[in-house]
């Protein structure tokens, strides 16, 4: 059924070519969210483009803000490259993708919650038990454990793309729910900052909505959750170490929230209290914001091994004495298994129609999607289903022969563990490359807030592949990034 | 503070003040051991340097003999030496990368570029000659590290425990200089007032850039118990146990908090003692005696910042 569904996605390699402009129309022209930003380029001389463009370039250095890559010796720290030519969304584009976010963001946080307590939308037949029970991402030790708010994904990096279809042109993908510990964020930030250093005659002549407040909502959010009792909430950021790729991120975000950076052995558990040491003794803790993933949390609960957590962490938590953000278990709904549900969650649980597509699907594990991709091999992205960060993907009409050759048969060998989508073309923006300005392909990840209410600051973070006719944005491979403008009006 | 920044910002400063310090410690030594006596070990000097750094059983299962050669790269390059002046820096740069946030970049900066140096001194290796050189180059990052903290640094708890590492560190080092002498001139006491000991006394004062101090303040020839008085209970000297004590204590007052009673006890009573004590008293108990001593009180000094700030036992 879904194969007859993806029939009606035209021809994925042919589209390529003829990938949505964010910035000019099909007939050349600059589109409305674009032309203000046109006007100033076309009247700036090169050189002056130029030495701005150099300036942010020594100011990140300077600033440091770099992220280590797997596998590069350490010290090495690289920085990711930032493109001045804004990504612009249109005020009437932005109202639909932040509704659908929100949309989409509570029916994740309604799904999760009924996995660890009722499983009504198993029940209700809309999902099979197996998928959920052989899931590695489900933590049977949170079936049962209540959590404030029963919030669970309360940061989420929701990945947006943007293609042409035969439908409508330039539509808004979900390509990836993030629930875990969504990065970026920091250069969403920092990119802001550093446009507006550079070209603060852009930002007075036309309303962009700030993304400065981010810090505070996200502080505001996490105080929001905090469990119920503690009047002013202590809040801290538990991040596994310096050498980890994203401290910068971590150490950035405690510095302007104005809480403590923490790791693991900073923290200790009393009588299911958790407190932090400082130079004048215990201090309790209330919220923690962690950028350590589950298995790392606590080794009296999952790994043993582990170095970076807290042993009696997640008797705490379970004993509501304190709470972990993004809560412990979320992995389950942003599995790129379960992905393909979260249609069917938003109408399980919002009784509504989602407002922003999922992107069609095969999943390996059925025999027709199986045929069909081994067929198409070279026409589709094949993604592992636990896979993050742009590891051990493949993405067929930029692979080589034997680089297909290599992947096929890792699938034939374990065909459950990879799932396929069609290679969009995603929507480009103009950048700057050596040989001038080029289209470049973008994607989109704006930063969902659930506590109390679901908040979010226009935009999010632009990503950009940098090679040309890349569709691989991930900063670990060679992406960049861009300043994300909404306009205001 | 988080413990862990205090203990990052005070393992810092110690590392650096001990960098400088075995700088100091070493150059004495190589211009001590360049004057040549005669029925003398020709390894006196450096046996000396090793015993009173702690480190001999080290240097003796990797090294054949104390020879100045061995003994400058073992203190000064040896990076499985955790005494090495390599050893420090090393220390001093990855205790600051974990607080970079807490300390300015301009610290930061400076600490990182002197461990890029060294890595690169290290591996070119230093030709005997070239020693003073390189003890010069680890005495200005190190005055350059204390410049930028006082310059640019927020007058926090910060600030607090980077002061604390280097006083207790420097006291510790001062008195294990002072020390050097007893231990060199113990196979031969009746060279005593000799110009082999007017040397070793000179060079011991210069090491501690206090030469032109003593003649400031005795204007008269150097003798043990002047030397002794400058460097243990002057407290206009900055490198004194005094200066470092007094230090300390005040630091101790200013930094509190629930646990200090017993610090603020020791600490207090180290000072006090150093305040109102003679020199004749200390020459009484015998000087080597007296610093055995303090190496021992200073000690539990540190362990007690350890437990009542970084690492409480009974939390």
């Amino acid at each position: 059924m879904l194969t007859a569904k993806l029939d009606r996605v035209p021809n994925p390699v042919a589209e390529m070519k003829l990938a949505f402009d964010e910035m000019r129309d099909a007939n050349g022209l600059v589109r409305e969210s674009y032309r203000s930003f046109a006007q100033w380029m076309e009247s700036t001389p090169a050189e002056v483009i130029a030495r701005k463009r150099e300036e942010a370039d020594i100011t990140f250095h300077r600033v440091g803000i770099t992220f280590a890559v797997y596998g590069e010796d350490e010290g090495k720290e690289r920085l990711i490259p930032f493109d001045i030519v804004p990504r612009i969304i249109s005020a009437k584009e932005w109202k639909r993708v932040e509704d659908g976010l929100r949309q989409r963001v509570k029916a994740l946080n309604a799904f999760i919650h009924d996995i660890y307590h009722g499983q009504e939308i198993i029940k209700a037949g809309r999902i099979p038990l197996q998928q959920i029970l052989g899931n590695s991402q489900f933590r049977k030790e949170m079936v049962g454990v209540d959590v404030p708010g029963n919030i669970y994904a309360h940061i989420a990096g929701v990945d947006l793309v943007r293609a042409d279809t035969s439908a409508a042109s330039g539509e808004y993908f979900v390509l990836e729910d993030n629930l875990r510990t969504p990065s970026g964020v920091s250069y969403m930030l920092e990119d802001r900052k550093m446009m507006m250093r550079l070209f603060p005659e852009l930002f007075a002549r036309q309303a962009i909505a700030p993304v400065e407040h981010y810090p505070d909502k996200l502080l505001n959010n996490l105080r929001s959750v905090a469990p119920a009792g503690a009047n002013d909430p202590n809040v801290v950021v538990l991040t596994p170490g310096q050498f980890n790729s994203a401290y910068f991120e971590h150490a950035f975000l405690a510095q302007q929230m104005g809480v403590e950076l923490v790791e693991g052995n900073d923290l200790v558990v009393r009588d299911h209290t958790v407190y932090m040491r400082t130079t004048d003794g215990l201090r309790q803790v209330d919220v923690i914001y962690r950028r350590i993933d589950d298995d790392y949390l606590d080794p009296l609960a999952f790994r043993k091994d582990s170095a970076l957590g807290v042993p009696g962490l997640f008797a705490a938590y379970c004993a509501g004495r304190v709470t972990l953000a993004n809560a412990v278990g979320t992995g389950i709904a942003d599995d790129k298994a379960m992905y393909i549900h979260v249609p069917e969650m938003i109408r399980f649980y919002c009784g509504e129609e989602p407002i922003l597509p999922n992107v069609p699907t095969w999943e390996l594990s059925k025999p027709d999607d199986y045929r069909y991709v081994l067929d198409h091999l070279a026409e589709v992205v094949v993604k592992e289903v636990h896979g993050s960060g742009g590891y051990g993907m493949l993405v067929g009409p930029t692979s080589s022969k034997e680089e297909l050759r290599v992947f096929r048969e890792k699938i034939i060998a374990e065909p459950a563990r990879y799932i396929a989508q069609p290679t969009l073309a995603l929507s480009t923006c103009p950048t700057f490359v050596e040989t001038g300005v080029a289209p470049r392909h973008i994607d989109l990840r704006p930063y969902v807030l659930s506590g109390k209410d679901v908040t979010m600051v226009p935009g999010g973070l632009t990503r950009v592949a940098l090679k040309e006719g890349s569709l691989v944005v991930n900063s670990s491979q060679g992406g960049g990034t861009k300043d994300t403008w909404v306009l205001e009006h | 503070m988080l413990s862990s920044t205090a203990d990052h910002l005070y393992w810092m400063a110690r590392s650096i003040e001990r960098a400088e310090n075995a700088a100091r410690m070493l150059d004495v030594t190589y211009n001590m051991s360049l004057l040549q006596r005669t029925g003398v070990d020709p390894f006196n000097e450096w046996r000396a340097m090793l015993s009173i750094s702690g480190l001999h059983v080290d240097f003796e299962t990797r090294y054949p003999e104390p020879s100045a050669e061995n003994v400058l790269y073992f203190m000064a390059l040896d990076a499985q030496n955790p005494g090495s002046i390599y050893q420090s820096i090393f220390k001093a740069r990855e205790n600051a990368r974990a607080v970079r946030r807490t300390i300015t970049s301009e610290m930061w900066e400076t600490l990182n570029q002197t461990w890029l140096e060294m890595r690169r001194i290290q591996e070119e290796t230093i030709p005997e000659d070239g020693m003073s050189r390189f003890f010069e180059w680890v005495k200005e990052r190190s005055h350059l590290s204390r410049g930028i903290t006082h310059g640019t640094l927020l007058r926090d708890d910060a600030f607090r425990f980077l002061r604390l590492g280097s006083f207790i560190e420097r006291a510790d080092n001062t008195a294990r200089i002072l020390d050097v002498k007893y231990h060199i001139l113990l196979p031969s006491p009746s060279e005593v007032g000799g110009a082999a000991d007017y040397y070793q006394w000179s060079a011991l004062l210069r090491s501690v850039s206090s030469f032109e101090s003593y003649r400031k303040v005795y204007r008269d020839q150097i003798t043990p118990q002047r030397v002794a008085e400058l460097l243990i209970l002057r407290g206009d000297m900055p490198r004194s146990l005094m200066a470092c004590m007094s230090e300390v204590d005040r630091l101790i007052v200013e930094l509190n908090g629930p646990r200090s009673a017993e610090l603020l006890r020791r600490s207090g009573m180290l000072h006090s003692e150093l305040r109102y004590g003679t020199i004749k008293d200390i020459f009484d108990f015998g000087l080597h005696e007296y610093l055995s001593s303090f190496l021992e009180r200073i000690y539990e000094l540190g362990d007690l910042v350890n437990t009542t700030y970084f690492w409480s036992v009974d939390e």
